[in-house]
Formats: C-alpha cells, sequence, structure tokens
C-alpha cells in the first residue's frame, strides 16, 4: 500500500509539474487572443512560449515547484492508515530527486531546509471520501501563496465579499505571477474558509457561475494584467466554495493561484 | 517595436531606455534572493559589480545542469538592494516590480527589468551555469553565477523615474475606488 500511494504521488507531480491542466492552457490561449497592448500579448506569448517548452523538454514549468498539496480519495474498502501518510511523503521525497523538484520546505523560525520538501506537516495532506483511490496534487508556488488573505467579514458585510475578493488583487498588483485564479471559500470556519479557498482551486476553471464571473469581471477591471504591467486579464476565472457557518460570522478566504495552475490525478493502483 | 540588444556589463547606454522598452539581454548574471542579499551586505559583493545585472532568482539546479529558473518577487528585495546599486550593479531583473524607495534609487544608474514569472522553462533554455557563492545557502538561496543568451525582458523602471508597475497600480486603485468607495 505505501509504496503504491507513493508511485501514483510521484506520478502525479511529474505530471502536474511539467503539463498544465488543458482547461487552463485553454484560458490562457484565449487571454492572449484578447490583449491588444504589445507588453501585455508579449508576456502571455512568453507565458506559453515556456509551457511548450516544459512539456518539450520535460522540465518543470516554474523554478518555484511549489510546496506538495495532497488531496486523497479515499475508497470504502480502503482503511486510513498511516500508511497513507508514509506513502505520499516517500512519493514527494521521490520526486523531489526524479522531476527535479526545488527543496523548498524550510523549519519556519530557523529557516533550516529539510532539503526533500517533507517536514512536520508537509506534505499537507487532505483526505476524503470517494469512490476511486486516487492522489490528487496541487504544487503550490509561494508567490501567490503569499498575497492570499482571509477576513472574519460581520453577517451584515454580506455585499462586501466582492470588494474583499478584488481588494485582494488590488494589493497584490503583480507579485502573484497574474493572470491569476482565485479560489474563494465563504464560511465555515476561520481554518475551513482557507481550505475551500484552496479547494476551490482544484476545480476546472474552463466554466463559472453567474456569481463567479461577476467577481472575475470585477477584478479584471482593475487593469492589472499579465505580470502586473496592464492589460485586459488579471484573472482567467474566480472559483468559490461555500460551506455551513456561525449565524454571527462571514469568513471569506481568497487562496491566489498563480497562472501556473497545477494540479495533476494519479488513481493508485493496489 | 523591435527589442534593445543589451550585454552585460552594463555601461551609460542604459539611460537610453524607457519604461515599457523590449530588450534582449545577453552576458552574465548573478542570482540573489532574501538570504544572499543579507549574507553580501555583511561580508561584501563577492563578484565584480561594476555593470553588473542581478537577478532576483531561486532555479532547479541538477548537476551541472539549469533545470528550471524563471524569476522571484523582486518586493521581497525592497529594502535590500540600496548597497548593490551604490556599489556599481546596473541591473536588476525579476517579477512584479520593487518599490517607491527602490525607483528613487535606481535614477540615473540603474534600471528594472521585468521577466515573464514562472518562464521558468523558457529562461533555461538560454542558460548556462558558470560558477557558484554562497552554496552553503542552499539551491534556491545560493548565488548562482549565469551565462545568458537573449533573455526577452521588458524594462520595468527606468534610470529617469519612470515605473509601469506603478503606473498601473495607481489606474487600479482609481478604478477600485470608482466601483467600491462611496
Amino acid at each position: 500500500m505505501r509504496a503504491a500511494v507513493a508511485e501514483a504521488t510521484a506520478r502525479a507531480f511529474h505530471e502536474a509539474e511539467k503539463r498544465l491542466p488543458s482547461d487552463v492552457v485553454a484560458a490562457l490561449k484565449r487571454a492572449a487572443g484578447e490583449e491588444t497592448g504589445e507588453i501585455a500579448r508579449g508576456e502571455l506569448e512568453n507565458i506559453l512560449a515556456n509551457i511548450a517548452r516544459a512539456e518539450e523538454l520535460e522540465v518543470p514549468i516554474c523554478q518555484d515547484t511549489g510546496v506538495p498539496v495532497v488531496y486523497i480519495s479515499l475508497p470504502p474498502d480502503v482503511p486510513l492508515s498511516i500508511d497513507l501518510y508514509e506513502g505520499v511523503a516517500d512519493g514527494v521525497r521521490r520526486a523531489t530527486e526524479e522531476v527535479p523538484l526545488r527543496p523548498n520546505v524550510v523549519d519556519p523560525l530557523t529557516r533550516e531546509n529539510t532539503l526533500d520538501n517533507t517536514g512536520p506537516g508537509m506534505p499537507a495532506i487532505h483526505v476524503s471520501p470517494g469512490e476511486r483511490f486516487t492522489i490528487t496534487v496541487l504544487p503550490k508556488g509561494a508567490g501567490a501563496e503569499n498575497m492570499s488573505r482571509i477576513g472574519m467579514l460581520l453577517p451584515s458585510q454580506k455585499d462586501t465579499i466582492p470588494r474583499f475578493v478584488v481588494e485582494t488583487m488590488l494589493v497584490a498588483g503583480g507579485k502573484p505571477c497574474p493572470p491569476v485564479v482565485l479560489g474563494v471559500g465563504i464560511g465555515g470556519t476561520f481554518d475551513g474558509a482557507a481550505a475551500l479557498a484552496k479547494e476551490a482551486l482544484l476545480d476546472p476553471i474552463d466554466c463559472m457561475t453567474p456569481f463567479e464571473q461577476e467577481l472575475c469581471d470585477a477584478v479584471n477591471r482593475l487593469g492589472i494584467g499579465p505580470m502586473g504591467l496592464g492589460g485586459k486579464n488579471t484573472a482567467l476565472a474566480v472559483k468559490v466554495k461555500t460551506a455551513g457557518c456561525h449565524t454571527a460570522s462571514l469568513p471569506v478566504a481568497v487562496n491566489v493561484q498563480c497562472w501556473a495552475c497545477r494540479r495533476a490525478t494519479v488513481e493508485v493502483r493496489l | 517595436m523591435i527589442p534593445v540588444k543589451l550585454s552585460t556589463p552594463l555601461g551609460e547606454e542604459i539611460c537610453d531606455l524607457y519604461a515599457g522598452d523590449r530588450v534582449l539581454l545577453s552576458g552574465t548574471v548573478y542570482t540573489a534572493r532574501d538570504e544572499a542579499h543579507l549574507r553580501m551586505m555583511e561580508e561584501g559583493i563577492p563578484f565584480d559589480p561594476c555593470g553588473a545585472v542581478v537577478y532576483h532568482c531561486g532555479p532547479v539546479i541538477q548537476g551541472e545542469r539549469i533545470v528550471a529558473a524563471g524569476p522571484t518577487t523582486s518586493a521581497r528585495m525592497n529594502a535590500l538592494t540600496g548597497f548593490l546599486l551604490d556599489a556599481g550593479v546596473k541591473g536588476l531583473i525579476g517579477k512584479g516590480g520593487m518599490g517607491k524607495a527602490v525607483v528613487e534609487q535606481l535614477k540615473g544608474r540603474g534600471v528594472y527589468f521585468a521577466f515573464t514569472g514562472g518562464c521558468a522553462a523558457l529562461a533555461s533554455s538560454r542558460m548556462r551555469l558558470k560558477g557558484v557563492y554562497y552554496p552553503d545557502l542552499g539551491m534556491a538561496e545560493a548565488i548562482w553565477e549565469i551565462d545568458l543568451a537573449d533573455l526577452p525582458l521588458v524594462v520595468g523602471i527606468d534610470t529617469h523615474g519612470n515605473d509601469l508597475f506603478g503606473k498601473v497600480e495607481e489606474t487600479a486603485l482609481v478604478s477600485f475606488d470608482r466601483e467600491f468607495t462611496r
């Protein structure tokens, strides 16, 4: 079991780090077609050329290969055990050598690098019941993660959610490598909203609800554009997830994801 | 607009550049992030800074090979940059732009080039590894000496105080206030 999970995890990292999902590539191509300014178009052309180069050379799309965030779907017949967690960590260590991944995980206070992208609480592993036994990886780079925000709004401030989301990108500017994808978590608890926001980044970005589209259009009216150099595309998409919350609370979290919206799912073969 | 071809070490020609110009840069660059800046402030700059270009980048290196080497967020180095310019560094490469103090420090003596964030494979295909300083800082934080061939850049901040990122941020703020402040 541990070896099978490690194998699937390593394969998922190979896939996620070198090839972007087709919905993300399609969104970037659409964005390149929409930009009229020479600089904005040039930035998106570099991005598209880079994606092609990474696939051709079998190298990571971005040197910030992220920290390992892993989602496991567990079918009824597979027990939740320590082997599962250790298998994922083994897979991360293997991927660090093989892909290769940049060793990014450090002690938060001493800043000492563990050299293999694991550590206490790393990889970040989220397990949920499902039908198939799958490992989904979401390598999360720091440039965009650092611009993420959470707000404990008041129930009476429901109408200010768009303002909070747009303000997050206003503060972020070009730092999180736009055009971004924004994962928005609304409701739940303080920590739950942040988890929802990150989970929202797993959803395909080729469709949006009217609310998501409204948020996305509002972000794009800022004109920050590709890499903060100005343009029509500041966000490729906004994805929202909600959960029940306390009647006196309204947590809202925005998880910022750079244009390299990397994710891959691999089935575990036992 | 045809990109301007430049090579290191940079000289007075940088004063002819304006924010928004496209550039193809060749020659030697030195990667440096937070930890390398702090070490250089303490121990001195380990390479010849005259006309040098510093690249805000923490690459993926495998043996002698540069696997991936896109830019990191330059704003983290806002407070750590003045001493480099004082020592003669004339070019910075990174992503996301830099603070107002750096825009001032660059006036008359240095240029900030924007390279498309995340374009690590595109970058590494135009690079060759020449050497390393401070390897003990680890792969992401060490100073890597790299030979560049025609890296496609945009002048983000010029020597005349023009700041493309700052201009976009001002416009974004006006648009935000119009929509949400009443």
